[in-house]
């Protein structure tokens, strides 16, 4: 059936029914429309039908397209357009942010805090030390928002019973001191800021020195007579002889809580453990990157030889960047995580050995040895960067104090650790319009 | 990804042990799906259309909790982000974190071309590979159009790398993208104020962009989901990097509070995360100062989330520590630490050729046969098996001994009096105490080397042939 009617009778009966808009109303069969009579159309009626015309006329095409004809270019080419009409895409933007807010949980696992540990003893205590020291405590890993961190890094700078082989950027500034451990160690304190002083009795080793045990000790009560810091006793890693070195030590520090470092599962720990506890000291409990031989180590200081919690330090040994600080970095890392989620045998605080890091040629060669590289630049800039982002890693996996040689490098991480923690105030910059800095 | 056991995605493999993928079971493929060594694509048979529902459905699951954006076109191409785990030790970190030294368009020309041809042609060698940096961003310091696209053409000229437009100005980014436009910039950046116009932009190019909202995570978000409703995912998200005090402890703790939302499966910010070390340079005035404290908070962000950075310094003293750093943290911690112990070859050797020892840690192994090759040094070197330490560390702990050092001889078949001339073995300096315990255990002469590989050369010069055959 064909039916033919005039746009002016549609749009009459359209009033009639009183319809404002096409909505909803399809358009069947075939359909004669007659728009050179339009008079009297409604302006918006026409609108609306010429809108439902044009998306037919539109489907029709897809349909076309579908079928493999080039629909697009038909309605082109009849529309005079040379291309498609590019969408002004501003107008399906939206002109305002969509609000969102951002929320992030705090880790509920980490319920167990790290062990608090403190070095050094005042004339209260039974010691001659004007201040101590005291690490651990966390109840989450370093600086992060989930718990307040209560204590600070601590730094503790090396000095020598004998002159050693050292980089030239560091030895520049000790030569002055390097025959004397007692002006050495005055010399880290007042001149470069140490927390405390760490003297290695390396001469003691029998293929160096074999400095016998008493003699190492009148260092320890030179060192302990020239500072007033809480002091940490180093032996020379000899195995054999470091029990013996350290218990002297021990005993002429008696009542001072220093730091014995340290124990290992290579040596007669129970003798460095019971000096400990005979003279009221803390232990370095020493083992090589391995997470399980730390816990056994700790298990046996406590467990088989009944040293208290609160006097257990760890080194879970320390590789300088590029030489195997990932290893070391992970595995303190590991370590803090596990005792931060129960493991007690891994809930003491750590110290880093940082002073390894100028054991890397980037810190002190004067050159790359490697003709393929690009020039390595000055190494009395090298160096100390070397050490700071050696201890720097390692202070984010939760170490918590560190042994190391460079004053400048002492100086740059005591300014980022205390900034990471809280305690350092500076200028506020605006870097909302960073880009045209003058850099 | 929103699986973690190979059962998981082997439901979806079409199970038939096909092989092609190179496994021999499906299962197999599955479990490196899961440690992501191997992609789905590598399954040729998943991509027929009869298994395109469970291809689409195993590649949403597989896809890492992080998103990542890829920058530049070709070689170079630099993808960030990509991540599924907050620490490494959990998988490892992927696409490790982009390195981008700016340039300005300020600059003379030939100050340009200089800068950024010493950026592009750094390089350390770590371990049989250079460690090298990785885009070009430029600054738009001048605020004008025609200024920064002819700096821009001049900079893509110049080099393949990736580059970051950086300006908060619509038609400066407009001019310079319009000479890079088949470069796949990354667009610096969105902010509350410009975002309308920046999106027009990023949407017509198509390329990627960087949200900046500076301490404020909310307006960050919002930002993120609105381009994400706009129709890109192409996002960057920038916290603000504040470079002292209390400022930059905040930045450190928005860039861990980002990446744990996103890891945790807050999608609408799970992006990778920029950030901007170079403004240390706006709070040290002097070079030195500035560039070391630059290097420390790029250590800081590399460690905790920072996906893309900008920096200033090219000074080796922050490049080297910067690029290792970043080694340090994305080395995938699963592969072996320790080369299997041998008697390997060094260029051609023969019998008067010198026996070096050194441990089978992969570091150390790596470090002392490059430098031999490297200064064409023809050698017997001895991996001795140490549990995969160091020189010092094995010397230390007791797993590098002169009977070590004995069984590792008779283990290896080689015969120091037949095979060399010399009986001579050369100990690493750092085993120097050493000396005598190999002496007495092996019956063979003992020369101890230098402390540091790289001084092996000189060292031979002065050494070798050694006196006393």
């Amino acid at each position: 059936m064909t039916k033919k009617m005039k746009l002016a009778q549609l749009t009459d009966m359209l009033q009639d029914l009183n319809v404002e808009a096409l909505e909803g109303v399809t358009i069947e069969g075939d359909i004669e429309l007659d728009i050179s009579g339009g008079g009297g159309l409604n302006p918006e009626l026409a609108y609306a039908i010429g809108n439902e015309i044009s998306h037919m006329s539109l489907h029709m095409a897809n349909i076309g397209r579908i079928l493999g004809f080039p629909a697009e270019q038909l309605l082109a080419s009849a529309f005079g357009m040379g291309e498609m009409p590019e969408m002004d895409p501003a107008l399906a933007r939206p002109t305002e942010l969509m609000s969102s807010k951002f929320d992030v949980s705090k880790i509920e696992n980490w319920r167990n805090k790290i062990q608090e540990v403190t070095i050094g003893a005042t004339a209260a205590d039974g010691g001659s030390r004007k201040s101590t020291v005291t690490i651990g405590g966390e109840n989450a890993l370093p600086y992060y928002f989930d718990a307040e961190m209560p204590h600070k890094n601590h730094y503790t700078m090396d000095v020598f019973d004998m002159p050693i082989g050292m980089a030239k950027a560091v030895k520049g500034n000790y030569e002055d001191v390097i025959n004397d451990p007692a002006e050495w160690a005055k010399k880290v304190v007042r001149e470069f800021n140490a927390d405390m002083v760490t003297v290695h009795l390396i001469s003691t080793d029998p293929l160096i020195h074999d400095t016998s045990a008493r003699e190492a000790a009148n260092v320890v009560e030179d060192v302990l007579q020239a500072v007033d810091v809480p002091i940490v006793i180093g032996g020379s890693g000899n195995p054999e002889k470091d029990p013996e070195v350290l218990e002297k030590a021990a005993e002429v520090s008696e009542g001072e809580r220093v730091l014995l470092a340290s124990a290992s599962l290579n040596l007669d720990y129970e003798r460095i453990a019971k000096a400990a506890i005979d003279y009221g000291h803390v232990v370095l409990s020493w083992t090589q990157l391995e997470i399980n031989a730390q816990k056994e180590l700790n298990r046996k200081l406590m467990k088989q030889c009944g040293v208290p919690r609160d006097s257990i330090v760890m080194d879970p040994t320390t590789a300088a960047l590029g030489y195997g600080l990932d290893y070391a970095y992970t595995n303190m890392e590991r370590i803090r995580l596990a005792g931060l989620m129960g493991d007690d045998e891994l809930t003491f605080p750590m110290s880093s050995g940082t002073t390894n890091a100028w054991g890397a040629r980037e810190a002190w060669m004067v050159k790359s040895p490697l003709n393929q590289d690009s020039d390595w630049g000055p190494r009395e800039y090298r160096g100390p960067i070397w050490e700071i982002i050696t201890g720097l890693s390692l202070s984010l996996a939760g170490n918590d104090m560190f042994m190391m040689m460079h004053p400048t490098s002492v100086q740059v991480m005591k300014e980022i650790t205390g900034t990471l923690y809280g305690s350092i105030e500076a200028d506020e910059i605006d870097i909302q319009n960073w880009i045209g800095a003058e850099v | 990804m929103k699986i973690n056991s190979p059962l998981e995605a082997y439901k979806y493999l079409p199970a038939t042990n096909c092989g092609e993928c190179g496994e021999q079971t499906c299962m197999a493929f599955a479990a490196h799906l899961i440690d992501r060594s191997l992609k789905l694509e590598d399954c040729k048979p998943i991509l027929d259309e009869k298994f395109k529902k469970k291809y689409d459905e195993l590649t949403g699951l597989l896809a890492p909790e992080i998103r990542e954006v890829e920058i530049g076109v070709g070689d170079k191409i630099a993808r960030v982000g990509g991540d599924d785990v907050l620490y490494r030790h959990k998988l490892t970190f992927f696409d490790q974190t982009a390195f981008a030294y700016d340039v300005w368009d300020t600059m003379e020309e030939a100050d340009l071309v200089e800068r950024v041809n010493k950026i592009q042609d750094f390089r350390k060698f770590y371990i049989g590979e250079f460690l090298q940096v990785d885009m070009i961003a430029v600054r738009s310091t001048s605020d004008d159009p025609a200024k920064f696209a002819a700096a821009v053409k001049k900079v893509a000229e110049t080099t393949d790398l990736p580059l970051i437009l950086c300006s908060f100005n619509p038609e400066v980014l407009k001019a310079g993208l319009e000479v890079t436009k088949d470069r796949n910039p990354l667009i610096y950046a969105a902010n509350k104020d410009n975002w309308q116009q920046v999106a027009d932009l990023v949407l017509k190019y198509d390329v990627p962009v960087t949200l900046f909202s500076p301490n404020d995570l909310d307006t960050l978000k919002s930002m993120a989901v609105t381009f994400a409703e706009m129709g890109t995912e192409k996002i960057i998200l920038d916290p603000g990097t504040y470079p002292t005090g209390k400022q930059l402890k905040e930045t450190f703790n928005n860039f861990i509070k980002i990446r744990r939302a996103g890891i945790d499966g807050d999608r609408d910010i799970a992006y990778p995360i920029m950030a901007v070390p170079l403004t240390a340079w706006m709070a040290h005035d002097d070079p030195v100062d500035a560039s070391y404290w630059e290097t420390v908070v790029t250590s800081v962000l590399t460690i905790r989330y920072g996906d893309i950075m900008i920096l200033h310094s090219t000074e080796p003293y922050a490049m080297l520590p910067e690029l290792h750093i970043r080694d340090t943290i994305y080395t995938d911690p699963r592969k072996p630490v320790a080369v299997d112990p041998a008697m390997y070859k060094v260029g051609d050797p023969t019998s008067d050729s010198p026996v070096l020892v050194t441990t089978n840690f992969a570091l150390t192994y790596y470090t002392v046969e490059s430098d031999l090759d490297s200064n064409k040094i023809d050698c017997f070197l001895w991996a001795i098996d140490t549990d995969g330490l160091g020189v010092e560390a094995a010397v230390a702990g007791g797993q590098l001994t002169g009977s070590m050092v004995k069984k590792a001889i008779e283990d290896s078949g080689f015969d120091m009096k037949k095979d060399t001339t010399h009986n001579t073995i050369v100990l690493p300096g750092l085993a120097a105490r050493l000396q005598g315990d190999v002496e007495d255990e092996t019956g063979a002469n003992v020369l101890v080397g230098p402390a540091d590989s790289g001084r092996i050369p000189g060292w031979m010069e002065k050494n070798w042939p050694p006196e006393n055959k």
